[in-house]
Protein backbone atom coordinates (compact mmCIF):
# COMPACT_ATOMS: atom_id res chain seq x y z
CA UNK A 1 0.00 0.00 0.00
CA UNK A 2 1.48 3.05 -0.73
CA UNK A 3 0.40 6.72 1.11
CA UNK A 4 1.30 9.82 0.31
CA UNK A 5 0.62 12.66 2.77
CA UNK A 6 0.87 15.97 1.15
CA UNK A 7 2.30 18.89 3.97
CA UNK A 8 2.71 22.24 4.33
CA UNK A 9 4.14 25.01 6.59
CA UNK A 10 1.87 28.21 7.89
CA UNK A 11 3.30 30.92 9.98
CA UNK A 12 3.69 30.35 13.30
CA UNK A 13 1.29 32.20 15.49
CA UNK A 14 3.03 32.43 18.70
CA UNK A 15 5.04 34.99 16.94
CA UNK A 16 2.37 37.61 16.02
CA UNK A 17 1.23 38.62 12.97
CA UNK A 18 1.97 41.63 11.42
CA UNK A 19 -0.19 43.52 7.98
CA UNK A 20 2.72 44.68 5.14
CA UNK A 21 2.42 48.10 3.64
CA UNK A 22 0.26 47.26 1.12
CA UNK A 23 -2.03 45.90 3.50
CA UNK A 24 -3.25 43.07 1.21
CA UNK A 25 -0.72 40.87 2.71
CA UNK A 26 1.27 39.66 6.14
CA UNK A 27 4.60 40.69 6.43
CA UNK A 28 6.29 37.48 5.83
CA UNK A 29 10.07 38.97 6.09
CA UNK A 30 10.36 37.93 9.62
CA UNK A 31 7.64 35.53 9.68
CA UNK A 32 8.56 32.18 11.95
CA UNK A 33 7.14 29.09 10.25
CA UNK A 34 6.19 25.69 11.42
CA UNK A 35 4.19 22.43 10.10
CA UNK A 36 0.54 22.74 10.11
CA UNK A 37 -0.63 20.46 13.35
CA UNK A 38 -2.91 18.91 11.15
CA UNK A 39 -0.64 17.95 8.41
CA UNK A 40 1.25 16.28 11.43
CA UNK A 41 -1.24 14.22 12.90
CA UNK A 42 -1.87 12.94 8.76
CA UNK A 43 2.06 12.01 8.86
CA UNK A 44 1.11 10.25 12.19
CA UNK A 45 -1.86 8.48 11.71
CA UNK A 46 0.20 7.69 7.89
CA UNK A 47 3.30 6.29 9.79
CA UNK A 48 0.69 4.00 11.96
CA UNK A 49 -0.65 2.39 8.82
CA UNK A 50 3.07 1.81 8.07
CA UNK A 51 3.56 -0.11 11.15
CA UNK A 52 0.12 -2.01 10.77
CA UNK A 53 0.60 -2.93 7.33
CA UNK A 54 4.04 -2.49 5.92
CA UNK A 55 2.92 0.94 3.42
CA UNK A 56 5.34 3.39 2.04
CA UNK A 57 4.84 6.92 3.39
CA UNK A 58 5.80 9.80 0.62
CA UNK A 59 5.66 12.78 2.47
CA UNK A 60 5.38 15.90 -0.51
CA UNK A 61 5.38 19.52 0.34
CA UNK A 62 5.55 22.41 -2.04
CA UNK A 63 8.61 24.84 -1.97
CA UNK A 64 8.29 27.00 0.51
CA UNK A 65 10.00 29.16 3.09
CA UNK A 66 11.53 26.77 5.65
CA UNK A 67 9.53 23.03 3.33
CA UNK A 68 13.06 21.42 3.53
CA UNK A 69 13.25 21.21 7.15
CA UNK A 70 9.50 19.83 7.29
CA UNK A 71 10.50 17.10 4.53
CA UNK A 72 13.55 15.96 6.50
CA UNK A 73 11.69 16.02 10.19
CA UNK A 74 8.49 13.87 8.25
CA UNK A 75 11.71 11.33 6.72
CA UNK A 76 13.29 11.55 10.24
CA UNK A 77 10.00 9.98 11.48
CA UNK A 78 9.62 7.51 9.29
CA UNK A 79 8.58 8.92 5.68
CA UNK A 80 9.80 6.51 3.20
CA UNK A 81 10.58 9.07 0.24
CA UNK A 82 10.35 13.06 0.71
CA UNK A 83 9.44 15.02 -2.22
CA UNK A 84 9.37 18.80 -3.22
CA UNK A 85 6.92 20.25 -5.69
CA UNK A 86 9.44 23.26 -7.53
CA UNK A 87 7.90 25.97 -10.15
CA UNK A 88 5.78 26.79 -8.06
CA UNK A 89 5.86 28.89 -4.34
CA UNK A 90 4.06 27.60 -1.37
CA UNK A 91 3.92 30.55 0.81
CA UNK A 92 1.09 32.57 0.17
CA UNK A 93 -0.39 30.56 -2.55
CA UNK A 94 -4.04 29.95 -2.98
CA UNK A 95 -5.52 26.68 -1.68
CA UNK A 96 -6.86 25.92 -5.55
CA UNK A 97 -3.40 26.63 -7.05
CA UNK A 98 -1.67 24.55 -4.22
CA UNK A 99 -4.26 21.61 -4.35
CA UNK A 100 -3.81 21.31 -8.48
CA UNK A 101 0.19 21.53 -7.98
CA UNK A 102 0.20 19.19 -5.99
CA UNK A 103 -2.68 17.36 -7.90
CA UNK A 104 -0.62 17.14 -11.28
CA UNK A 105 2.29 15.57 -9.36
CA UNK A 106 0.47 13.11 -7.13
CA UNK A 107 -1.39 12.44 -10.70
CA UNK A 108 1.27 10.31 -11.96
CA UNK A 109 2.22 8.64 -8.59
CA UNK A 110 1.00 4.84 -7.29
CA UNK A 111 -0.83 5.44 -4.42
CA UNK A 112 -4.10 3.88 -2.25
CA UNK A 113 -3.98 6.86 0.28
CA UNK A 114 -3.53 10.23 0.08
CA UNK A 115 -3.69 11.78 4.04
CA UNK A 116 -3.65 15.69 4.93
CA UNK A 117 -4.37 17.49 7.34
CA UNK A 118 -7.96 18.53 7.77
CA UNK A 119 -7.35 22.10 7.50
CA UNK A 120 -5.01 24.91 7.63
CA UNK A 121 -5.07 28.17 9.37
CA UNK A 122 -4.43 30.28 6.12
CA UNK A 123 -6.66 27.71 3.97
CA UNK A 124 -8.54 31.29 2.93
CA UNK A 125 -9.82 29.65 -0.08
CA UNK A 126 -10.59 26.56 0.69
CA UNK A 127 -9.49 23.61 2.78
CA UNK A 128 -7.08 21.63 0.82
CA UNK A 129 -7.95 17.92 0.88
CA UNK A 130 -11.05 17.45 -0.99
CA UNK A 131 -10.29 20.53 -3.56
CA UNK A 132 -7.44 17.80 -4.15
CA UNK A 133 -9.27 15.26 -4.53
CA UNK A 134 -11.66 16.91 -6.82
CA UNK A 135 -8.54 17.68 -9.07
CA UNK A 136 -7.22 14.30 -8.79
CA UNK A 137 -10.81 12.88 -9.60
CA UNK A 138 -11.06 10.62 -6.43
CA UNK A 139 -13.66 10.71 -3.52
CA UNK A 140 -12.91 12.05 -0.50
CA UNK A 141 -13.93 11.80 3.78
CA UNK A 142 -12.72 14.83 6.05
CA UNK A 143 -12.57 15.50 9.63
CA UNK A 144 -11.33 11.63 9.94
CA UNK A 145 -10.43 10.47 13.12
CA UNK A 146 -9.44 7.12 12.72
CA UNK A 147 -8.75 4.57 9.54
CA UNK A 148 -8.09 0.80 9.84
CA UNK A 149 -7.04 -0.68 6.57
CA UNK A 150 -7.98 -4.15 5.30
CA UNK A 151 -7.11 -5.58 1.99
CA UNK A 152 -7.90 -2.71 -0.78
CA UNK A 153 -10.71 -0.85 1.79
CA UNK A 154 -10.71 1.01 4.56
CA UNK A 155 -12.63 1.48 7.35
CA UNK A 156 -13.13 5.43 8.43
CA UNK A 157 -14.24 7.34 11.18
CA UNK A 158 -15.34 10.85 10.55
CA UNK A 159 -16.36 13.47 13.33
CA UNK A 160 -19.52 15.28 13.54
CA UNK A 161 -20.02 18.04 16.44
CA UNK A 162 -21.05 16.98 19.89
CA UNK A 163 -18.80 14.05 20.20
CA UNK A 164 -20.87 12.23 17.28
CA UNK A 165 -18.82 9.93 14.68
CA UNK A 166 -19.90 8.73 11.20
CA UNK A 167 -18.44 5.05 10.41
CA UNK A 168 -17.60 5.03 6.40
CA UNK A 169 -16.01 1.97 4.35
CA UNK A 170 -13.86 3.44 1.40
CA UNK A 171 -12.17 1.41 -1.64
CA UNK A 172 -8.84 2.93 -2.44
CA UNK A 173 -7.88 5.21 -4.00
CA UNK A 174 -8.96 8.18 -2.17
CA UNK A 175 -8.37 11.13 -0.15
CA UNK A 176 -8.28 11.75 3.31
CA UNK A 177 -8.68 15.23 5.58
CA UNK A 178 -7.28 14.19 9.00
CA UNK A 179 -8.54 15.67 11.78
CA UNK A 180 -6.66 13.63 14.53
CA UNK A 181 -4.44 10.73 14.42
CA UNK A 182 -5.40 7.66 16.81
CA UNK A 183 -2.28 8.55 18.91
CA UNK A 184 -0.36 12.07 19.72
CA UNK A 185 2.10 13.04 16.72
CA UNK A 186 5.51 11.40 17.19
CA UNK A 187 7.93 13.27 18.50
CA UNK A 188 11.79 13.29 16.47
CA UNK A 189 15.06 15.06 18.19
CA UNK A 190 16.76 17.37 16.27
CA UNK A 191 19.79 15.49 16.22
CA UNK A 192 17.83 12.72 14.49
CA UNK A 193 16.91 15.18 11.68
CA UNK A 194 20.29 16.83 11.14
CA UNK A 195 21.45 12.68 10.93
CA UNK A 196 18.53 11.98 8.18
CA UNK A 197 20.00 15.29 6.44
CA UNK A 198 23.18 13.67 5.64
CA UNK A 199 21.54 10.23 4.59
CA UNK A 200 18.31 11.38 2.81
CA UNK A 201 17.82 13.27 0.14
CA UNK A 202 15.12 14.98 -1.06
CA UNK A 203 13.38 14.13 -4.92
CA UNK A 204 12.66 17.33 -6.40
CA UNK A 205 9.26 17.10 -8.95
CA UNK A 206 7.91 20.10 -11.52
CA UNK A 207 4.25 21.15 -10.80
CA UNK A 208 3.30 21.59 -13.88
CA UNK A 209 0.98 23.50 -15.58
CA UNK A 210 -1.49 24.72 -12.93
CA UNK A 211 -3.74 27.14 -14.40
CA UNK A 212 -6.43 27.30 -11.99
CA UNK A 213 -6.85 30.29 -9.40
CA UNK A 214 -8.77 31.15 -6.02
CA UNK A 215 -11.16 33.00 -7.90
CA UNK A 216 -11.30 35.98 -5.55
CA UNK A 217 -9.22 39.42 -5.04
CA UNK A 218 -7.79 39.70 -1.38
CA UNK A 219 -8.85 43.52 -1.14
CA UNK A 220 -7.78 43.81 2.55
CA UNK A 221 -5.96 42.58 5.87
CA UNK A 222 -7.60 43.71 9.28
CA UNK A 223 -6.60 42.81 12.84
CA UNK A 224 -10.58 41.63 14.12
CA UNK A 225 -12.08 44.49 16.30
CA UNK A 226 -12.64 42.69 19.81
CA UNK A 227 -16.73 42.23 21.48
CA UNK A 228 -16.31 44.29 24.17
CA UNK A 229 -12.68 42.82 25.54
CA UNK A 230 -11.88 41.58 28.31
CA UNK A 231 -11.17 43.95 31.79
CA UNK A 232 -7.61 43.14 32.24
CA UNK A 233 -6.40 42.07 35.54
CA UNK A 234 -2.96 43.23 36.58
CA UNK A 235 -0.16 42.88 39.03
CA UNK A 236 2.01 40.12 40.35
CA UNK A 237 1.07 36.73 39.76
CA UNK A 238 0.14 37.03 43.49
CA UNK A 239 -1.99 39.98 43.26
CA UNK A 240 -3.66 38.25 40.08
CA UNK A 241 -5.07 35.09 42.10
CA UNK A 242 -6.00 37.35 45.15
CA UNK A 243 -8.16 39.61 42.38
CA UNK A 244 -9.93 36.61 40.69
CA UNK A 245 -10.95 35.02 43.88
CA UNK A 246 -12.42 38.22 44.79
CA UNK A 247 -14.00 37.96 41.93
CA UNK A 248 -15.11 34.83 42.54
CA UNK A 249 -16.98 35.95 45.83
CA UNK A 250 -18.31 38.72 44.70
CA UNK A 251 -20.44 36.46 42.05
CA UNK A 252 -21.41 34.21 44.34
CA UNK A 253 -19.41 31.38 42.92
CA UNK A 254 -16.74 31.02 45.66
CA UNK B 1 -25.93 32.21 -14.18
CA UNK B 2 -29.17 32.92 -11.88
CA UNK B 3 -29.51 35.46 -9.13
CA UNK B 4 -30.12 32.81 -6.68
CA UNK B 5 -28.47 32.09 -3.51
CA UNK B 6 -28.63 28.58 -2.43
CA UNK B 7 -28.02 27.47 1.21
CA UNK B 8 -26.54 23.84 1.21
CA UNK B 9 -28.62 22.56 4.25
CA UNK B 10 -27.62 19.43 6.73
CA UNK B 11 -29.35 17.60 8.95
CA UNK B 12 -28.03 14.36 11.40
CA UNK B 13 -31.09 11.93 13.01
CA UNK B 14 -33.50 14.09 11.55
CA UNK B 15 -32.39 17.25 13.04
CA UNK B 16 -31.25 19.66 11.30
CA UNK B 17 -27.84 21.62 12.40
CA UNK B 18 -28.33 25.46 13.54
CA UNK B 19 -25.92 26.28 11.17
CA UNK B 20 -28.46 25.38 8.69
CA UNK B 21 -30.94 28.44 10.02
CA UNK B 22 -27.87 30.48 10.45
CA UNK B 23 -27.03 29.92 6.89
CA UNK B 24 -30.81 30.76 5.72
CA UNK B 25 -30.72 34.02 7.37
CA UNK B 26 -27.56 35.38 6.37
CA UNK B 27 -28.70 33.91 2.82
CA UNK B 28 -31.61 35.66 2.88
CA UNK B 29 -29.88 38.99 3.65
CA UNK B 30 -27.32 38.44 0.43
CA UNK B 31 -30.60 37.76 -1.43
CA UNK B 32 -32.20 40.74 -0.02
CA UNK B 33 -29.74 42.59 -1.63
CA UNK B 34 -29.44 40.93 -4.91
CA UNK B 35 -32.73 41.21 -5.72
CA UNK B 36 -32.54 37.18 -5.77
CA UNK B 37 -34.35 34.40 -4.48
CA UNK B 38 -33.77 32.23 -1.52
CA UNK B 39 -33.50 28.39 -2.35
CA UNK B 40 -32.68 25.67 0.55
CA UNK B 41 -30.77 22.88 -0.99
CA UNK B 42 -32.26 19.70 1.16
CA UNK B 43 -30.96 16.00 0.62
CA UNK B 44 -31.77 13.12 2.28
CA UNK B 45 -34.43 9.26 1.49
CA UNK B 46 -37.97 9.64 2.62
CA UNK B 47 -36.99 13.18 4.47
CA UNK B 48 -39.51 15.59 2.30
CA UNK B 49 -41.30 16.49 5.48
CA UNK B 50 -37.94 18.44 6.80
CA UNK B 51 -38.70 21.19 4.54
CA UNK B 52 -41.22 22.28 6.49
CA UNK B 53 -38.50 23.40 8.87
CA UNK B 54 -37.19 25.17 5.76
CA UNK B 55 -40.01 28.57 5.61
CA UNK B 56 -37.41 30.80 5.44
CA UNK B 57 -36.61 29.96 2.12
CA UNK B 58 -38.52 30.87 -1.07
CA UNK B 59 -38.10 27.29 -2.37
CA UNK B 60 -36.62 24.22 -1.08
CA UNK B 61 -34.72 22.01 -4.19
CA UNK B 62 -35.39 18.44 -2.85
CA UNK B 63 -32.80 15.41 -3.59
CA UNK B 64 -33.74 12.33 -2.70
CA UNK B 65 -32.01 8.70 -3.04
CA UNK B 66 -31.26 5.65 -0.46
CA UNK B 67 -27.93 6.62 -0.48
CA UNK B 68 -28.71 10.15 0.96
CA UNK B 69 -30.33 8.49 3.48
CA UNK B 70 -27.20 9.35 5.91
CA UNK B 71 -24.67 11.87 5.24
CA UNK B 72 -22.11 10.69 2.12
CA UNK B 73 -19.37 12.28 1.38
CA UNK B 74 -19.27 11.29 -1.56
CA UNK B 75 -22.88 10.90 -2.48
CA UNK B 76 -23.65 14.87 -0.95
CA UNK B 77 -20.81 16.31 -3.01
CA UNK B 78 -22.31 14.80 -6.58
CA UNK B 79 -25.74 15.60 -5.80
CA UNK B 80 -25.01 19.29 -4.08
CA UNK B 81 -22.59 19.42 -7.24
CA UNK B 82 -25.61 18.34 -9.60
CA UNK B 83 -28.12 20.54 -8.19
CA UNK B 84 -25.64 23.95 -8.09
CA UNK B 85 -24.91 22.86 -12.18
CA UNK B 86 -28.59 22.94 -12.89
CA UNK B 87 -28.59 26.04 -11.62
CA UNK B 88 -26.01 28.27 -11.76
CA UNK B 89 -26.60 30.45 -8.24
CA UNK B 90 -25.27 33.57 -7.39
CA UNK B 91 -24.05 32.07 -4.37
CA UNK B 92 -23.94 29.42 -2.65
CA UNK B 93 -23.58 28.96 1.06
CA UNK B 94 -22.32 25.84 3.07
CA UNK B 95 -21.13 25.36 6.64
CA UNK B 96 -18.15 25.28 7.60
CA UNK B 97 -18.97 22.09 9.66
CA UNK B 98 -17.94 18.15 8.78
CA UNK B 99 -20.39 17.59 6.53
CA UNK B 100 -20.22 21.13 4.48
CA UNK B 101 -16.26 20.68 3.86
CA UNK B 102 -16.89 18.13 1.88
CA UNK B 103 -19.58 20.21 -0.25
CA UNK B 104 -17.55 23.38 -0.54
CA UNK B 105 -14.52 22.34 -2.40
CA UNK B 106 -16.20 19.70 -4.73
CA UNK B 107 -18.81 22.29 -5.95
CA UNK B 108 -16.23 24.77 -6.17
CA UNK B 109 -13.77 22.72 -8.70
CA UNK B 110 -16.80 21.00 -10.34
CA UNK B 111 -18.68 24.20 -11.35
CA UNK B 112 -15.34 25.94 -11.83
CA UNK B 113 -16.61 28.44 -8.81
CA UNK B 114 -14.24 30.59 -6.44
CA UNK B 115 -14.65 29.22 -2.71
CA UNK B 116 -14.17 31.33 0.20
CA UNK B 117 -13.87 29.95 3.23
CA UNK B 118 -14.18 30.73 7.12
CA UNK B 119 -16.75 33.39 6.23
CA UNK B 120 -18.08 35.46 8.86
CA UNK B 121 -19.47 38.50 6.57
CA UNK B 122 -20.99 38.95 3.07
CA UNK B 123 -21.49 42.49 1.88
CA UNK B 124 -23.31 42.98 -1.61
CA UNK B 125 -22.82 46.21 -3.70
CA UNK B 126 -23.37 46.55 -7.57
CA UNK B 127 -22.10 43.58 -9.10
CA UNK B 128 -19.30 42.62 -6.40
CA UNK B 129 -19.88 40.77 -3.26
CA UNK B 130 -17.33 41.09 -0.67
CA UNK B 131 -16.18 38.72 2.11
CA UNK B 132 -14.69 38.46 5.10
CA UNK B 133 -12.70 35.50 6.22
CA UNK B 134 -11.60 35.17 10.06
CA UNK B 135 -7.98 32.94 9.47
CA UNK B 136 -5.25 32.31 11.84
CA UNK B 137 -7.29 30.76 14.43
CA UNK B 138 -9.25 34.10 14.46
CA UNK B 139 -6.39 36.40 14.83
CA UNK B 140 -6.73 38.02 11.31
CA UNK B 141 -9.37 39.03 9.11
CA UNK B 142 -9.01 38.92 5.01
CA UNK B 143 -11.48 40.60 3.17
CA UNK B 144 -11.79 38.95 -0.21
CA UNK B 145 -13.86 40.25 -3.54
CA UNK B 146 -14.51 37.90 -6.02
CA UNK B 147 -14.48 38.44 -9.87
CA UNK B 148 -16.56 35.79 -11.16
CA UNK B 149 -20.13 37.07 -10.04
CA UNK B 150 -20.99 33.95 -8.49
CA UNK B 151 -19.07 31.85 -5.28
CA UNK B 152 -19.79 29.48 -2.73
CA UNK B 153 -18.72 30.42 0.83
CA UNK B 154 -18.21 28.11 4.02
CA UNK B 155 -19.71 29.51 6.70
CA UNK B 156 -18.70 30.00 10.04
CA UNK B 157 -20.99 28.76 12.83
CA UNK B 158 -22.47 32.35 14.39
CA UNK B 159 -22.15 34.97 11.59
CA UNK B 160 -25.89 35.14 11.70
CA UNK B 161 -28.34 34.41 13.89
CA UNK B 162 -30.12 30.84 13.97
CA UNK B 163 -33.42 32.17 15.20
CA UNK B 164 -33.90 34.51 12.35
CA UNK B 165 -33.61 31.72 9.79
CA UNK B 166 -35.86 29.63 11.56
CA UNK B 167 -39.14 30.09 10.36
CA UNK B 168 -42.04 27.04 9.70
CA UNK B 169 -44.43 26.45 6.77
CA UNK B 170 -43.40 24.49 3.98
CA UNK B 171 -41.91 26.73 0.69
CA UNK B 172 -42.55 25.25 -2.74
CA UNK B 173 -40.88 22.40 -2.76
CA UNK B 174 -38.95 21.32 -6.52
CA UNK B 175 -37.96 17.09 -6.56
CA UNK B 176 -34.34 17.14 -7.82
CA UNK B 177 -33.70 13.59 -9.26
CA UNK B 178 -30.09 12.91 -8.83
CA UNK B 179 -27.73 9.86 -10.47
CA UNK B 180 -25.50 8.39 -7.74
CA UNK B 181 -24.25 5.13 -9.44
CA UNK B 182 -20.25 3.72 -8.83
CA UNK B 183 -20.20 5.40 -5.30
CA UNK B 184 -17.04 3.57 -3.65
CA UNK B 185 -17.46 5.56 -0.55
CA UNK B 186 -20.25 3.42 1.79
CA UNK B 187 -22.03 4.76 5.03
CA UNK B 188 -21.77 2.13 7.69
CA UNK B 189 -22.94 3.34 11.02
CA UNK B 190 -23.39 6.22 13.38
CA UNK B 191 -21.29 6.01 17.05
CA UNK B 192 -23.19 8.12 19.68
CA UNK B 193 -20.70 9.81 21.81
CA UNK B 194 -19.35 8.00 25.51
CA UNK B 195 -22.23 8.73 28.29
CA UNK B 196 -20.11 7.66 31.10
CA UNK B 197 -17.76 10.63 31.62
CA UNK B 198 -18.77 13.52 33.22
CA UNK B 199 -21.14 15.92 31.47
CA UNK B 200 -19.64 18.70 31.21
CA UNK B 201 -22.34 20.56 29.27
CA UNK B 202 -24.44 20.10 33.19
CA UNK B 203 -21.34 21.23 35.34
CA UNK B 204 -22.15 25.01 36.54
CA UNK B 205 -18.07 25.63 36.50
CA UNK B 206 -15.90 24.27 34.03
CA UNK B 207 -11.62 24.76 34.15
CA UNK B 208 -10.62 24.44 30.73
CA UNK B 209 -7.33 24.22 29.71
CA UNK B 210 -5.88 24.51 25.89
CA UNK B 211 -2.44 23.92 24.66
CA UNK B 212 -0.42 26.40 26.99
CA UNK B 213 -0.58 23.84 29.42
CA UNK B 214 2.21 21.99 27.57
CA UNK B 215 2.05 18.54 28.22
CA UNK B 216 -0.04 16.38 29.94
CA UNK B 217 2.38 16.19 33.33
CA UNK B 218 0.96 19.47 33.97
CA UNK B 219 -2.67 18.21 34.37
CA UNK B 220 -2.96 17.48 37.60
CA UNK B 221 -2.51 21.10 39.03
CA UNK B 222 -5.34 22.13 36.80
CA UNK B 223 -7.66 18.97 38.42
CA UNK B 224 -6.62 20.48 41.71
CA UNK B 225 -7.71 23.88 41.33
CA UNK B 226 -11.18 22.68 40.00
CA UNK B 227 -11.52 20.51 42.82
CA UNK B 228 -11.09 23.58 44.82
CA UNK B 229 -13.27 25.67 43.23
CA UNK B 230 -15.88 22.62 43.06
CA UNK B 231 -15.75 22.29 39.34
CA UNK B 232 -14.65 19.99 36.23
CA UNK B 233 -11.62 19.95 34.03
CA UNK B 234 -12.73 21.27 30.02
CA UNK B 235 -10.31 21.46 27.73
CA UNK B 236 -9.92 23.04 24.25
CA UNK B 237 -9.36 20.48 20.86
CA UNK B 238 -5.60 20.26 21.18
CA UNK B 239 -5.36 18.63 24.35
CA UNK B 240 -7.75 15.93 22.99
CA UNK B 241 -5.92 15.72 19.72
CA UNK B 242 -2.97 14.77 21.68
CA UNK B 243 -4.84 12.12 23.46
CA UNK B 244 -4.21 14.17 26.78
CA UNK B 245 -7.90 14.17 27.79
CA UNK B 246 -11.06 12.42 26.68
CA UNK B 247 -13.31 13.62 23.91
CA UNK B 248 -15.93 13.75 26.18
CA UNK B 249 -14.30 16.88 27.70
CA UNK B 250 -13.71 18.58 24.73
CA UNK B 251 -15.67 22.42 24.03
CA UNK B 252 -16.20 23.99 20.97
CA UNK B 253 -17.32 23.10 17.18
CA UNK B 254 -15.91 19.35 17.18
CA UNK B 255 -16.79 18.98 20.97
CA UNK B 256 -19.72 20.27 23.35
CA UNK B 257 -21.59 23.69 23.87
CA UNK B 258 -21.37 24.80 27.31
CA UNK B 259 -22.85 27.50 29.24
CA UNK B 260 -21.40 27.19 32.90
CA UNK B 261 -21.36 29.92 35.42
CA UNK B 262 -18.15 30.36 35.41
CA UNK B 263 -15.62 29.22 32.80
CA UNK B 264 -11.78 29.81 33.90
CA UNK B 265 -9.76 29.23 29.94
CA UNK B 266 -6.04 28.52 31.32
CA UNK B 267 -4.07 28.77 27.89
CA UNK B 268 -6.77 28.92 25.56
CA UNK B 269 -6.04 31.39 22.53
CA UNK B 270 -9.51 30.97 21.33
CA UNK B 271 -9.91 30.04 18.11
CA UNK B 272 -13.55 30.46 16.43
CA UNK B 273 -14.02 27.52 16.62
CA UNK B 274 -13.33 27.11 20.53
CA UNK B 275 -15.56 30.60 21.11
CA UNK B 276 -18.41 28.61 19.34
CA UNK B 277 -18.58 26.08 22.66
CA UNK B 278 -18.18 28.53 25.26
CA UNK B 279 -19.26 32.38 24.38
CA UNK B 280 -22.50 31.83 26.39
CA UNK B 281 -20.63 31.05 29.50
CA UNK B 282 -22.16 33.67 32.45
CA UNK B 283 -18.93 34.58 33.46
CA UNK B 284 -15.65 33.68 31.41
CA UNK B 285 -12.04 34.75 32.99
CA UNK B 286 -8.99 34.20 30.91
CA UNK B 287 -5.69 33.48 31.80
CA UNK B 288 -2.96 33.70 28.54
CA UNK B 289 0.64 34.46 27.92
CA UNK B 290 -0.02 36.37 25.02
CA UNK B 291 -1.58 39.48 25.51
CA UNK B 292 -3.74 39.76 21.61
CA UNK B 293 -4.30 35.82 22.16
CA UNK B 294 -8.39 36.46 20.74
CA UNK B 295 -10.01 35.10 24.05
CA UNK B 296 -9.72 38.19 25.72
CA UNK B 297 -11.74 39.71 22.99
CA UNK B 298 -15.02 37.45 24.86
CA UNK B 299 -13.43 37.19 28.22
CA UNK B 300 -15.51 39.31 31.05
CA UNK B 301 -11.91 38.92 32.99
CA UNK B 302 -8.53 38.45 31.54
CA UNK B 303 -5.12 37.71 32.76
CA UNK B 304 -2.09 38.16 31.51
CA UNK B 305 0.53 35.80 32.78
CA UNK B 306 2.17 32.50 33.00
CA UNK B 307 0.11 29.49 33.95
CA UNK B 308 2.38 27.83 36.00
CA UNK B 309 2.64 30.74 38.26
CA UNK B 310 -1.15 31.89 38.38
CA UNK B 311 -2.84 28.21 38.83
CA UNK B 312 -0.40 27.50 42.28
CA UNK B 313 -1.29 30.87 43.22
CA UNK B 314 -4.75 31.06 42.94
CA UNK B 315 -5.45 27.29 44.10
CA UNK B 316 -3.41 28.64 47.30
CA UNK B 317 -6.17 31.17 48.01
CA UNK B 318 -8.84 28.77 47.27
Amino acid sequence: MNIIVPIKQVPDLVEGLEIDDSGKDLNREWMKFKLNEFDDHALEEALILKEETGATVTAIALDSDDVDKALFTAAAKGADTIIKVTGVSGTGLSSHEAAKALANVIGGMSYDLVMTGVQAIDDRDGQLAVLLAHYLDKPHVSVVTSVTVAGDQAVISKEYGGGLVAEFEGTFPMVLGIQAARQSPRYVPVAKVRQIMRSASIEEVAAGDVGVSSGSDITKYFTPVSGGGAEMIGGSAEDQAAKIVELLKSKGIK
Amino acid sequence: MSNQVFVITEHINGQFDDSSFEMLAMGREVASATGGELVAVLMGHNQKDLASQLGAADKVIYADHESLANFNPQAHAKAASAIVAANMPRVVLTAYSSQGMEMGPAISVSQNMPLLAYVSGISVSGGSLTVVSQLYGGKMNVESQTSAGHCVMSVLPGAASADAGRKDGAPAIDDFAVDLGGLTIKFKQLIEPDKSDVDITQQPILVSVGRGIQNSDNLPMVEELAAKLGGAVSCSRPIVDSKWMPKTRQVGKSGLKVKPKLYLALGISGAPEHIEGMKDAELIIAVNSDPKAPIFDFAHYGVEGDLFDIIPALTGKL
